[in-house]
């Protein structure tokens, strides 16, 4: 057998197998590992949900009001100039498309936002750029498409007055709203 | 209801009565040989009453905040000839005065009026201009920056644009809530008239070229939007509300058309909109940032933004279609352009060391020369003379307007009582 015909057979093998793993229907199980986890879905085979027993349709408490956990961060932030996402917010941003995985019925806005630096009309752009980065990666995780909406502000809406680089900082930004 | 709705017009009235100017404009720095000028309190016809307007002081003042002219003080007159045949020629002489202006404002029978003026060049014993202009009442401002414009032509050659209207966003912060206002006043701040109030933001103000209609980005259906207003009767339209971003309107010379940024086809690309059936030609098609159209004053080009090159840089594309060309290498920011109405330059925002600041690029050398040198400013916008540039920057005192001239010898600051001012765009000749 040729190395040829030996590494077709890899390649196969292995995209045999990586479409096995990615469905889009199998939502992303996300495992927290805090004493305080809030629920997580555990789809089964049998097709059977289990809740814990903080369960928001018992006692009127949601994952997205739980202060511990990732879904509280709603805000990313960005470098200078770049919409590309920082790995410190993979988790977020995990927690967030699982969620929204989840609950089909949920949706939510991205907020896209900018520096004051430079030119308006080239913010609202880059804003526009930083939502959608993460709505990407939303959809690769799970969520779909008609549950993410998209706006951008630019430099229009500051979270930060200022004029200098801890304000800016601040500014450039995407906000996951509920 | 009703009576919001009157007090809301009663104050859009009060605003645009106001004697005094909402924009305060002062010339920071002005050129070393400026033209030595006496501008003779101008005649009324009704001795006994008080003229309707002060001619004199409204010419003065423009001339004095174009950098190019020194207006004698009125105190140091030796005489105050409202006559042609009343100038005694050697009291000027005397003093080094090369370019006297007297004038007079008659009230006809019929009620209106009309202004008469002579610039005389004393040294060679001449009247070098001459007029009679008449005027409705309400149009007596115009007419004294119509003078202007007529004394400055003749001295410096270059026509003046001081008969032109200036259109820019402001934005006030009260404590629970934020006004965006769209305004226009006139170019030396006064006669500011309230177009439109938004909670929402408010961006990139476009004149038509007829100078009767704004096109602007509104935010108040909470996504960005392109609307296009009539001045005069205060009725708009909503072009653009695609989904993403709709923003960056610029009228085609002949008015008919709009070049905006849409980015309903996944990103921000640059279309052309006919404005008679709302159709869209697709100029660009790249993945990156592709925004801020600007038509070329013989209509055939756009220049535009676009950050394909990795960071933002102008490039050129030829409206009947083709392959964008870019043209601003220097610098790794470029972003913003703005077309003279001469078409030999574009104006642009130019990043330098962290700096933000507006460059003029010679269209037929490729260089940028950078004008200002505060750290964030943006938003050019040439006056129709090409000669001076209105732009945005931000300082202690927040937002504030100001202007620069081309060669970036003359330096003007123009600033609101009261909140943040931006976006500005100069219109065109008043006609």
């Amino acid at each position: 057998m040729s190395i040829r015909l030996f590494l077709i057979l890899c390649l196969a093998g292995l995209l045999f197998g990586c479409s096995k793993e990615v469905k889009e229907e199998e939502p992303v199980v996300v495992e927290d590992l805090s004493s305080n986890a809030p629920n997580v879905n555990v789809n089964d085979d049998s097709g059977a949900q289990a809740y814990g027993t903080d369960d928001s349709s018992t006692s009127g408490f949601s994952q997205l009001d739980d202060p511990q956990s990732a879904l509280s961060i709603r805000i990313i932030y960005f470098e200078y100039n770049s919409s590309e996402i920082s790995s410190e917010y993979r988790t977020t941003i995990e927690a967030h498309s699982a969620y929204l995985s989840q609950n089909p019925t949920t949706s939510i806005t991205l907020e896209g936002h900018a520096d004051e630096r430079g030119s308006r009309e080239y913010n609202l752009a880059l804003g526009e750029n930083r939502a959608q980065k993460v709505k990407q990666q939303m959809l690769l995780l799970g969520a779909s498409s008609s549950q993410i909406r998209l706006v951008s502000y630019g430099e229009e809406r500051p979270a930060i007055d200022g004029h200098d680089e801890s304000s800016w900082q601040q500014n450039r930004r995407v906000e996951i709203l509920y | 209801m009703k009576i919001l709705f009157k007090i809301f017009i009663a104050s859009m009235l009060l605003v645009s009565l106001q004697a005094h100017a909402v924009l305060d404009i002062k010339i920071t720095q002005g050129v070393e040989q400026a033209l030595p000028i006496a501008i003779v309190p101008f005649g009324w016809s009704q001795a006994g009453s008080v003229a309707p307007i002060d001619l004199t002081t409204i010419i003065a003042d423009d001339l004095r905040r174009s950098g190019r002219f020194d207006v004698m003080d009125e105190q140091d007159l030796p005489q105050r000839p409202s006559d042609y045949d009343a100038i005694n020629f050697s009291d000027w002489r005397k003093l080094g005065m090369e370019n006297v202006l007297i004038g007079k404002l008659n009230l006809t029978d019929s009620g209106d009026y009309d202004v008469s003026f002579r610039l005389v060049d004393i040294y060679r014993g001449k009247q070098i201009a001459g007029f009679r202009i008449p005027a409705k009442p309400d149009l007596l401002r115009r007419v004294a920056h119509q003078i202007s414009d007529i004394l400055f032509e003749k001295l410096t050659g270059i026509p003046g644009a001081f008969d032109t209207r200036v259109a820019y966003i402001t934005v006030k912060k009260n404590k629970d809530h934020t006004v965006h206002s769209l305004q226009v006043a006139d170019a030396d701040g006064y006669n500011a008239q309230i177009l439109l109030e938004s909670p929402e933001p408010l961006l990139s103000p476009s004149w038509s070229p007829d100078g009767k209609k704004i096109a602007y980005v509104s935010f108040e259906g909470k996504n960005s939007a392109i609307y296009v207003q009539e001045i005069l009767s205060g009725q708009r339209q909503r072009v653009s509300a695609f989904e993403g971003i709709n923003s960056s309107p610029d009228w085609s010379p002949d008015g008919s058309r709009l070049a905006m940024t849409l980015s309903k086809d996944g990103n921000t690309e640059i279309y052309v909109m006919n404005l008679n059936d709302k159709s869209l030609q697709r100029l660009t098609r790249h993945g990156g940032i592709d925004t801020e159209p600007s038509w070329s004053p013989n209509g055939q080009k756009l220049a535009f933004t676009s950050d394909r090159s990795g960071g933002p840089q102008i490039y050129e594309i030829n409206v009947a279609g083709g392959k964008p060309k870019r043209i601003s290498f220097e610098g790794k920011y470029n972003a913003r352009p703005e077309y003279s109405p001469d078409g030999k330059s574009i104006t642009l925002v130019h990043a330098v060391a962290g700096s933000y600041r507006i460059g003029i690029l010679n269209l037929t050398n490729g260089f940028i020369n950078v004008l200002t040198d505060a750290r964030l400013d943006e938003s050019p916008s040439f006056a129709p003379n090409s000669g001076m540039i209105i732009y945005a920057t931000t300082g202690v005192r927040g937002g504030q307007l100001a202007a620069v001239s081309t060669d970036g010898r003359i330096h003007q600051r123009l600033g609101l009582q009261q909140g943040d001012v931006r976006e500005p765009a100069w219109g065109p000749f008043l006609k």
